[in-house]
């Protein structure tokens, strides 16, 4: 509930709420504060931290070798907990942790949870975890105060999307296409019923993402969903213009 | 298998909800045809008219001799279309796509062998087809990139990663969630999320359900010990399934490369450094560092050369149903150089490791024993690997030569 009450009641005072994505430790932990500093200060409601991953099979090209990179520099799982818990304590936004299951199957199911909450994350997002798989995982999170949040996509079915809501907390993170993180995505009408589709299957705060890149991409989305997520775009950003674009970047884009 | 697809604690469907509809049709579609008496009817034929099947089973008379024990019996999927077991696979998925109505298939490769029977099956039905392979293996494997293009495939160098199988399936899973609708990834083992698994099984045991009526045929009674090479598992599943539920000992061997405690290697199930994990979409025994992260493996067989094994393995070590074994990169070497040598069969790398094992046993069975080993597939695609290291000397000549000639 903590998360998507927060999320409801940031979104009474804005037309649409900006979630902002980075893979820990890439291109350095030191980087990462300058970005997350600059995202809170340029009014970012919500940040969504990526735990590197040597499989990140859902992540295009850019994430992909962000992970990549990151662990070549010799990021740990036990270094990215810590990081998380720094920025819960600095910053009064929520903070998430993405990352593929084997990296929490690994730590251990409840000693990642244990170590989740005692950092002060508030949710996570797991996308090669469905429910099926992850079912029971869902619910101890959930028992945690940590929000599970399920990803729905445009080839969901309306039963699919029910059911999916039925697991979800927090927020739903509908992907605005098919296929991996970071390439430009198409607004049109069937786009625009797709999002009805998935407002008509939950209450929970609902989330766009995958190819969201300007200002146009974020006001398309006010009053058709809750929140827009910046993933690979501020990645790019960095790399071409250093973290000080970052700030102007999310500024420009409400 | 449980409903969602688990062997013992192995397996699963790991995968991210964009696949879930194309996965209920997948499953749909094979419980179907499972169904379908006609089905499997088709299949043979097929298999029969267009891949040499059912494949022979040879006795290696001077093999058996040199070594003094069990006889000696290689089911040769190396006579397959294409040169190796990854054919019956790959007709078998090729008849689904044919049902499921869809125009595009993908695949990954590690040897190459299996994109070589993917582009095959796609020229023959008619279909789009691209292939991702690691670009350590485009090189190693040279001769079946050129065959896949000649075949009208896409071959996409995969350079993230490890740049071997596993990056080539990451990339593949890539490609099918961004074109779910009109293609199919034709995965190319008993791994990956259910039902690939147990599918890719299903169409391998044609191997298994043939040999043992070949070997009842030629040697009187059941083999002592069955020795198939583990990649990701599919011949291996493929021949022990026709001898399950006999009284015969089932050997996997794994790619030892420069032995088990060189780091170098990709022993899942008979090493110590492999731990259980989530990856690729499936739950099994992975090589992986203490937080989750894959390792770099190593087998001087492109096919072998993987971090996750079959989850119906995993299972069946768990209930020593099998043994596993490994056999280093010089030892493969030596057993090819022996085979071709006494018997004039040519055994892919992949499948030399299943000779090192049988070898290593073979003299400790009684004369009236049989051994099986399963030759997955012809060395000749290997030719490169082989002749450097052999250091064949006039070799070495024709290659510089041959590039002079291209230089000018
Ligand atoms: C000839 C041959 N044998 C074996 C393998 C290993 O695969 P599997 O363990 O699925 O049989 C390969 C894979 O590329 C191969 O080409």
């Amino acid at each position: 509930m903590q998360l998507e009450e927060t999320l409801k009641k940031r979104r009474k005072e804005k037309d649409i709420l900006l979630m902002t994505h980075l893979v820990l430790g890439y291109p350095s932990f030191e980087v990462n504060r300058r970005i997350i500093r600059q995202m809170v200060d340029n009014g970012v409601d919500c940040i969504e931290m990526q735990i590197p991953f040597s499989e990140p099979m859902a992540d295009g090209p850019v994430i992909l070798k962000a992970n990549q990179d990151s662990l070549a520099a010799g990021t740990t799982v036990a270094a990215c907990l810590e990081f998380g818990r720094e920025m819960a304590a600095s910053y009064d936004i929520p903070f998430l942790f993405m990352t593929y299951y084997n990296i929490v199957f690994k730590y251990g199911e409840e000693r990642f949870l244990e170590a989740a909450k005692a950092a002060g994350i508030t949710g996570l997002i797991i996308p090669d975890l469905p429910p099926e798989m992850g079912g029971e995982f869902m619910t101890m999170a959930r028992d945690r105060e940590i929000a599970p949040i399920l990803i729905i996509a445009p080839t969901s079915t309306d039963e699919r999307m029910a059911e999916l809501n039925g697991w979800a907390d927090g927020f739903i993170y509908c992907a605005a296409r098919r296929g991996v993180t970071g390439k430009k995505s198409e607004f049109g009408s069937e786009f625009y019923e797709y999002l009805a589709r998935c407002r008509r299957a939950t209450s929970l705060p609902l989330a766009v993402g995958f190819g969201i890149q300007n200002r146009d991409d974020v006001a398309a989305l006010i009053g058709r969903a809750d929140m827009a997520v910046i993933g690979s775009r501020t990645i790019r950003l960095v790399d071409e213009e250093g973290p000080e674009a970052v700030g102007p970047f999310i500024a420009s884009l409400r | 298998m449980t409903r969602k697809g688990f062997f013992g604690h192995w397996g699963g469907a790991y995968i991210p909800e964009v696949l879930h509809q194309t996965f209920r049709q997948l499953q749909e579609e094979y419980d179907k045809a499972r169904q379908d008496p006609s089905f499997w009817q088709e299949y043979t034929a097929l298999m029969a008219n267009y891949s040499c099947r059912p494949t022979p089973l040879t006795y290696a008379a001077n093999l058996s001799r040199h070594f003094g024990g069990a006889q000696i019996y290689i089911k040769r999927e190396d006579l397959n279309h294409t040169g190796a077991h990854k054919a019956n696979n790959v007709m078998g998925q090729g008849l689904l796509v044919q049902r499921m109505g869809k125009k595009r298939v993908i695949a990954e490769t590690g040897a190459g062998q299996h994109g070589m029977a993917t582009a095959t099956m796609a020229a023959k039905f008619g279909f789009a087809c691209t292939i991702y392979m690691g670009e350590v293996d485009v090189r190693r494997q040279r001769p079946n990139v050129f065959w896949m293009e000649k075949m009208g495939a896409t071959v996409v160098p995969v350079k993230d990663g490890s740049r071997t199988l596993k990056d080539a399936i990451n990339e593949a899973f890539r490609d099918w969630v961004t074109n779910l609708d009109d293609t199919h990834y034709v995965f190319g083992t008993a791994c990956g999320p259910a039902p690939f698994p147990e599918m890719v099984s299903w169409f391998q045991s044609i191997i298994g359900r043939e040999a043992a009526r070949q070997i009842v045929e030629q040697h009187g009674r059941l083999p002592a010990r069955v020795y198939a090479c583990v990649g990701g598992g599919s011949n291996a599943m493929g021949v022990f399934q026709g001898f399950l539920n006999d009284d015969v000992e089932l050997v996997g061997v794994e790619a030892g490369g420069h032995g088990l405690d060189s780091g170098l290697h990709a022993a899942r199930l008979c090493g110590r450094d492999a731990s259980p994990g989530v990856a690729q979409g499936y739950k099994t025994m992975f090589l992986q560092n203490d937080d989750g992260q894959m390792l770099e493996t190593h087998s001087v067989a492109a096919g072998l050369d993987y971090v996750g094994v079959s989850p119906i393995l995993s299972d069946l070590a768990d209930k020593k149903r099998v043994r596993f074994e490994s056999a280093t990169d010089s030892e493969v070497i030596a057993a090819l150089d022996l085979t071709m040598r006494l018997e004039g069969i040519i055994p892919a790398l992949e499948s030399s490791h299943a000779f090192v094992q049988a070898f290593k046993e073979a003299s400790d069975l009684p004369n009236n024993a049989a051994i099986i080993i399963n030759m997955s597939g012809r060395g000749d695609k290997d030719i490169f690997t082989i002749a450097h290291a052999f250091d064949d000397p006039s070799w070495k000549e024709f290659i510089i030569a041959r590039a002079d000639e291209y230089r000018k």
